[in-house]
């Protein structure tokens, strides 16, 4: 059972795992950028794939239900470029209005599109990788989000690929703001590993009154998330702490188990 | 050490690592990802030497590293200790038995999970776990379980398809050969 062969190969992973985790980080991040690329040409195999299905679809769709799809988008167009003129002449009356009282002017928010390439293997980590990186101006910490809320941020930027971690992992916490009559902020943390779609909300006040419905968006605290982005709906709310805090479930507007294509906010 | 069987399980490793990335249906359905490689690793510890062992453990725990959030290296010594455990007693488990298989393949996908979160935790991380998280291990442990009879399967079929077969013996000896002449 025990032979000297077996000593020598178990000391040598030992030393080479030794080796791996105690690299600085930039010799980490190098090594995982050179080993992650080995998997690139599958990924690239994987995502043509899974195009394939909705372009045979996209073939199949006959001529009167494209011109019908074409119709009804050009008219959903239409709408948002009267929203956008609305919206245009809001801002000028904004930014107005901020000038008279000396307030710091809001920029308008640059997106970018990136897709989801992968989900993280491990069961304990909340994150995903997109195909931006680097190369494409991301850096750490931006906002990344959905037509329907806010997803997570940038954990790690590669040349061509980043690192998101989601709404409910550890490392993810977010600052949330009610739309209530009060404006009640707390942080937005993990409920629990299986359901990604609820949150809780913690660090309430004792005398929030927060009802099921209420809409939650980020509160613009901590320097990470620019203020107003949706992120979900109250689902209930009760005193915690001896009735001192009051902690809620927050259902989120996206879907984080169906991820496949993200915005990526530039503040 | 077979440089076939060896390549074919470093690709079999490979390939895992890429599926539990990209498929997201068991996690969907079941609320956890199965891990192949610790199965993987039950099947290598019994069928080859330690050297392949070791170099399964640190390219796929290197591989897996690099597309998840962990730190680079972690998962290294889980697989190695569950492979050197396995690699030890290898003489005395009965490895053609798909029983045996099944409880070897349920022991190390118990068993890898709880060593990478015993690591992370040490180190600092603070991993998603809570009481959930046991169901997650209990699917990963039937996930895993099941999985190595079938990763056992395919490598026999791969030995018998891609492999040398050794020559079977005959009975005939030409130099006892008995002679029925009438004539002698």
């Amino acid at each position: 059972m025990f032979k000297r062969k077996n000593y020598l190969a178990l000391g040598a992973v030992v030393l080479v795992a030794a080796l791996v985790l105690s690299l600085p980080a930039s010799a980490t991040s190098r090594l995982q950028l050179v080993i992650s690329s080995w998997f690139l040409p599958l990924f690239g195999l994987a995502n043509a794939t899974q195009r394939l299905p909705a372009d045979l679809a996209d073939n199949a769709l006959p001529r009167h239900e494209l011109l019908q799809m074409i119709d009804s988008l050009r008219r959903e167009n239409e709408q948002l470029k009267v929203g956008a003129i609305q919206a245009a002449a809001t801002r000028r009356e904004n930014d107005q209005l901020r000038s008279l009282y000396d307030w710091q002017r809001q920029m308008p928010w640059k997106l970018k599109l990136a897709n989801v390439v992968m989900r993280d293997p491990a069961n304990w980590w909340r994150s995903v990788q997109i195909d931006l990186g680097s190369r494409d101006g991301l850096r750490e910490n931006l906002p990344v989000l959905t037509v329907d809320g806010l997803v997570g941020r940038i954990s790690s930027v590669r040349l061509t690929s980043a690192q998101v971690v989601l709404l409910g992992d550890p490392n993810c916490r977010v600052s949330a703001l009610v739309e209530d009559p009060a404006q009640d902020i707390g942080i937005l943390n993990a409920s629990g590993p299986l359901d990604s779609s609820l949150l809780d909300l913690t660090y309430l006040t004792g005398e929030a009154n927060l009802k099921p419905g209420q809409n939650v968006i980020t509160s613009g605290l901590g320097g990470v998330f620019p203020k107003g982005i949706p992120i979900g709906k109250i689902v209930d709310a009760q005193p915690i702490e001896f009735g001192l805090a009051t902690g809620a479930r927050v259902k989120l507007n996206a879907d984080l188990g169906a991820l496949e294509k993200v915005w990526v906010l530039f503040p | 050490m077979n440089p076939l069987q060896t390549l074919l399980i470093l690709a079999f490793a490979f390939l895992a690592v890429f599926a539990e990335s990209v498929l997201s249906a068991p996690r969907n359905l079941l609320g956890a990802q199965i891990d192949l490689l610790p199965g993987l690793m039950v099947f290598t510890a019994l069928n080859n030497d330690i050297w392949t062992v070791a170099l399964l453990a640190v390219l796929g725990g290197l591989g897996y590293d690099s597309l998840s959030a962990n730190p680079l290296g972690v998962s290294i010594l889980p697989l190695m200790v569950v492979g050197y455990l396995v690699h030890a007693r290898h003489d005395l488990i009965l490895r053609t038995l798909p029983f045996t298989q099944f409880m070897m393949g349920a022991a190390a996908s118990a068993l890898v999970p709880v060593l990478v979160l015993i690591l992370l935790l040490n180190g600092g991380r603070q991993p998603l776990i809570g009481w959930s998280s046991l169901w997650q291990w209990l699917v990963m442990t039937a996930g895993g379980a099941a999985a190595t009879p079938i990763i056992f399967a395919f490598f026999a079929w791969c030995e018998r398809n891609l492999g040398y077969q050794p020559l079977k013996e005959t009975s005939f000896r030409p130099d006892r050969e008995i002679l029925r002449d009438r004539n002698k």
